[in-house]
């Protein structure tokens, strides 16, 4: 860290700057204490890397806590929307490695002007915060057709519209995006606050559309992480592609040389859905008959008729009474890579909770979110499978639906988000 | 140093001496004009007609005449739309002046029939000599400009406050709906001024629910919230718009005194945006009658009048940032003009959701960079 860069936790130390009075400062002392520690031992509290060939935010670790954001371009004037890129890129710099927004940060500059940084991440720790950036399908034509920023022609066939998949009833106002920026972090403030900064710098040039906080990560993606347990109780992303199996996240995951167009090799292709769980109605079903739906045992999460959680499931296998242990509309099953053509995602999705709807009902699920190298090859004929015939659907409710195209990493100081794209 | 004092005394004939910051009535009129003898300007619901494109740099004076069948305005605007001198509310048949010190440069001069919209614009050339404006003078001169106009506010903001309660005392119900948002027009244009005086502003514009324990709804939207009940009665409403017009006649007289810095203009802009952003595209405002597009519009254009008349000095130490709000600026009103609805506006609940969301990016887009003015201004 130069001493021109100073961080968060190094500013309010310097200045002194109590949140809210005695209190507020007491609990910035506590926080300056145990952050001292984080700082010489990378862990749930460190700062990722922002620059690399690739993202991060994808393989890396999953974190704790999301919040996602999908935008509307509002200005039609292509270089403003790339100097929102190269902003966003020095702002998501910044945040990523615990400092402030702006240049000048939340309490640095003059009295008469507002911060350049909304302040409430001032004294947290980076806190594993990743920023990664996708563009969706309408910006590079919108509804009518129309090539809004001169790339229709750099649009990567796999950036295909998605179909309809049967069961989706989908809300319009809280799908798709020109834009999506995923922030991840370990602490949800500091997952917050990085999107509401890069929503104000982006004013007068994007318009949220949509966000979406989740609370608990559904899936793993190192073999150093615990499989966690979706809103069902049950584990998810077991069978996850993960951050050590390089092979695989070559062929399943990054875009590689040739599958063009050129700008998006070191990219990946980003689903999200947010699908409804009616946990009041799967609550009173069956332990049996919750396990039949999975595929699953719900306590070790073995595969049914294995004992470890890691065992490859057999689907084949028949019980004493000759059925299939998996049953064909089991939710294992249809998501298998063997009855789809060897299809694997990268799954990063969240656990949300939305408070209640007006039945009292928990407004609950998974913001499921999946990278891959080719949503037509991948991420399609699962969910076409998954759509037609898994049994869990009838506890299931998708709201809604977005896709994305990732760009590689950012390299340096130099380079910025979408630079291959607009040059 | 010296500081270039810009008089521009907005004559008020149908008022007389209600307004003792006005003065200038047409029987005193004996001063001339910088070229010898007032300007006339015949206005009409479709023409502007000044009789002189090229003028001495001085004090002019410019006789409007409205011929139309509209209530009209008459602006003479400085590059960016900066009011040197206004009269507002113009009535069809009447005859007003406007008193205006012009040093020499371009101008435009422009009626507004119908009160709204860019006006019928003309050019206007002022000849002779002056010398620029050193840094405090343009600041100077950036506080009497906004001075002037908070003066041709609440010149209009007075008269129309006095037609809408006499309709309300009346019992004029349909006269009294009709004019509730053009009276509030010329209040929501400066409001931030207004604010300035505590209680005062509560008690005129206060919303129900801001109301204290042990205070009485009144103001406009008090009456507001009577004219449009499902079957309107004003008739016990008499004590609380005789209240509402003691109460505007009381901020006249206090705003048109106020001295505001030009940190406060540069945040007076932000905060009428904010009003927009919070109270107008949410529909809270004007909650009963939905004429919130009104006061929309009326915010934008006191922030835009607060804005333009720290012009000069944004020029000198930010001219990127005078680019932006530039184009900011027209982008809102091109934004807010499709919903236009005659000489007024379509009500709060005639736009859908996507209508909007489209505002509020618009307002957004505009108080980030209004937001930094702030800091220009107060740089040394």
């Amino acid at each position: 860290m130069s001493d021109s860069i100073v961080s968060r936790r190094r500013a309010i130390a310097l200045a002194g700057v109590g949140v809210a009075g005695v209190a507020g400062a007491a609990a910035v002392g506590g926080a300056l204490v145990k952050n001292a520690f984080a700082d010489e031992t990378p862990g749930a509290e460190g700062a990722v890397p922002f620059t690399g060939g690739h993202q991060a935010g994808i393989v890396t670790p999953a974190q704790d806590r999301l919040h996602f954001v999908a935008f509307d371009v509002v200005t039609k004037d292509r270089e403003r929307l790339v100097g929102l890129l190269k902003d966003w890129t020095a702002a998501a710099a910044r945040m990523t490695a615990g400092q402030d927004a702006g240049e000048i940060g939340a309490v640095g500059g003059i009295p008469e002007a507002p911060p350049d940084d909304t302040g409430e991440a001032l004294g947290l720790p980076p806190s594993g915060l990743t920023i990664t950036v996708g563009f969706g399908p309408t910006l590079f034509r919108d509804a009518t057709g129309k090539d809004r920023f001169g790339i229709a022609g750099r649009r990567p066939p796999a950036l295909a519209d998605l179909p309809h998949f049967p069961g989706d009833r989908l809300d319009e106002t809280i799908s798709g995006g020109d834009l999506c920026v995923q922030a991840c972090a370990n602490d949800p403030q500091v997952a917050v606050h990085a999107i509401r900064n890069l929503a104000r710098i982006g004013m007068g040039v994007v318009s949220v559309r949509w966000s979406q906080l989740g609370f608990g990560r559904t899936s793993s993606t190192s073999t150093t992480q615990a499989t966690p347990r979706n809103l069902f109780g049950f584990k998810d992303g077991t069978a996850n592609l993960k951050l050590e199996e390089t092979d695989r996240l070559r062929e399943h995951l990054w875009v590689q040389p040739g599958d063009g167009p050129e700008w998006m090799t070191g990219g990946a292709y980003l689903v999200s859905r947010k699908i409804r769980m009616l946990v009041e109605t799967w609550d009173r079903t069956s332990l049996a008959e919750q396990e039949a739906i999975v595929g699953r045992s719900k306590g070790v999460g073995a595969p049914l008729g294995k004992t470890g959680e890691f065992d490859e499931p057999d689907l084949a296998a028949k019980g004493a009474d000759g059925e299939l242990l998996l049953a064909t509309t089991s939710h294992v099953r249809l998501a298998h890579p063997t009855v789809n053509g060897g299809a694997r995602l990268l799954r990063r999705g969240y656990n949300f909770v939305d408070g209640s709807d007006g039945l009292g009902r928990l407004n609950a699920g998974l913001f499921f979110i999946a990278y891959q190298r080719d949503p037509r090859k991948q991420f399609v004929p699962i969910q076409r499978n998954l759509s037609r015939t898994d049994d869990m659907n009838e506890y299931l409710k998708p709201v809604s639906q977005a896709l994305f195209a990732c760009p590689p990493g950012v390299t340096g100081p130099d380079d910025h988000w979408g630079r291959a794209l607009f040059a | 140093m010296r500081t270039t004092r810009i008089l521009a005394l907005a004559a008020v004939g149908v008022l007389g001496g209600a307004l003792s910051a006005c003065s200038g009535d047409k029987a005193d009129d004996t001063t001339a004009g910088a070229t010898g003898g007032p300007i006339t300007v015949k206005a009409s619901d479709t023409a502007c007609e000044v009789a002189r494109t090229t003028i001495d740099a001085g004090t002019s004076v410019f006789t409007i005449t409205n011929g139309g069948n509209k209530v009209t305005e008459f602006y003479v605007y400085a590059p960016g739309d900066r009011v040197m001198g206004e009269v507002e509310n113009i009535a069809p048949g009447l005859s007003r002046e406007l008193h205006v010190e012009l040093p020499a440069g371009s101008y435009e001069t422009a009626c507004k029939p119908g009160m709204i919209g860019k006006g019928i614009r003309a050019a206007l050339t002022v000849s002779g000599s002056a010398a620029p404006l050193t840094d405090d003078a343009k600041l100077a001169d950036a506080t009497a400009s906004y001075s002037r106009y908070v003066k041709s506010q609440t010149a209009a903001l007075l008269p129309k406050t006095e037609e809408f309660v006499a309709a309300v005392k009346a019992g004029e119900i349909d006269k009294a709906k009709a004019l509730f948002p053009i009276a509030r027009t010329y209040w929501e244009r400066i409001e931030p001024v207004a604010e300035i005086f505590g209680d005062l502003d509560p008690k005129i514009d206060g919303r129900e629910e801001v109301i204290e324990e042990g205070m009485e709804f009144t103001g406009f939207h008090r009456l507001e919230k009577d004219l449009w009940a499902a079957k309107p009665d004003v008739s016990k409403d008499g004590p609380i718009a005789d209240q509402l017009l003691v109460d505007v006649k009381e901020i006249v007289a206090k705003a048109n005194a106020e001295k505001l810095s030009p940190l406060q203009l540069a945040n007076g802009a932000k905060e009428l945006l904010d009003e927009v952003a919070t109270g107008k595209i949410t529909g809270e405002e004007d909650r009963y009658s939905h004429t919130d597009l009104w006061d929309f519009n009326a915010n934008v254009e006191g922030s835009k009048a607060a804005i333009s008349s720290l012009r000069p000095v944004l020029e000198e130490r930010d001219p990127a940032l005078v680019k932006t709000l530039d184009t900011e600026f027209a982008n809102v009103e091109t934004a807010l003009g499709k919903y236009r609805d005659g000489d007024g506006w379509k009500l709060h609940t005639a736009l859908t959701e996507a209508d909007l969301k489209g505002l509020s990016d618009a307002i957004n887009a505009l108080a980030e960079p209004v937001s930094k003015v702030a800091a220009v201004v107060s740089k040394k």
